[in-house]
């Protein structure tokens, strides 16, 4: 086969241990947050902001936005090299694909430290 | 190149062994996920916004059709959760085998419908 020049890393193992890595920072961060949610089930505004106005839990969750695009990147590569046979298609597949994680990670960003 | 040979590439065909099954659904879950992150930042955007938009992203998450949205995201994630810790328990060498990987694969979707219930009674009770 070709040589692979639209994977994150452009090495396999690479891409593996960035997708397992991101992936225990995602685990982590999903326990943390169900966990929040089910111990404040009366949960209101100001105790919301709050725990966005925490500069540790801002870091935490940009950690965990970035990792969700590496994360997403991989799966998605994956599954479009994996199903999409025709080049044009696959690569167009990707492109939509990019672009959608280049909004989520600039919006996400605008969520998380937007005033 | 013997050209007669038996290609069969009709997928409904196949028989899928569990594990296949549950790795494409880890797949499938993945996809939806990733498109899911749509509906999590107009959510966590509204919430953050102002107390008028918490209470109102707070009802479009529990409430109508967007009470079905919040439960099939939860099923999502708690699928590609523990499918996922498979992955990392098989890059340990465990429930990697023919007969591991089929009970791994049957716990996993214990595991998962047991959580996916309880993301219902936590949305809707």
């Amino acid at each position: 086969m070709g040589v692979s020049i639209t994977n994150l890393s452009r090495s396999g193992l690479s891409d593996w241990l960035i997708q397992r890595f991101s992936a225990v920072i995602l685990a982590v961060y999903t326990v943390f947050i169900v966990g929040y949610l089910l111990s404040n089930p009366d949960l209101s505004f100001a105790q919301w902001q709050e725990l966005f106005d925490c500069t540790v839990f801002r870091i935490f969750s940009l950690l965990a936005l970035i990792s969700t695009i590496a994360h997403a990147w991989i799966g998605m590569w994956t599954i479009s090299t994996d199903y999409i046979k025709p080049a044009a298609t696959r690569f167009a597949f990707q492109v939509i694909c990019f672009l959608a994680m280049f909004v989520y990670l600039v919006w996400g960003i605008d969520i998380i430290w937007g005033v | 190149m013997n050209q007669q040979r038996p290609i069969n590439l009709d997928l409904t065909k196949f028989s899928f062994p569990l594990p296949a099954l549950t790795s494409i659904t880890h797949r499938v879950a993945g996809l939806i996920l990733f498109v899911g992150i749509i509906f999590l930042l107009c959510t966590l955007s509204d919430s953050l916004e102002s107390a008028e938009g918490f209470a109102a992203a707070k009802q479009s998450m529990t409430t109508g059709f967007g009470s079905f949205i919040t439960w099939g995201l939860l099923s999502a994630l708690s699928f590609h959760f523990v499918a996922g810790i498979k992955h990392l328990l098989m890059d340990m060498g465990i429930g990697e085998g023919k007969e591991s990987g089929v009970r791994a694969a049957i716990v996993t979707i214990i595991v998962s419908v047991i959580l996916i219930i309880l993301a219902g009674v936590w949305v809707w009770a």
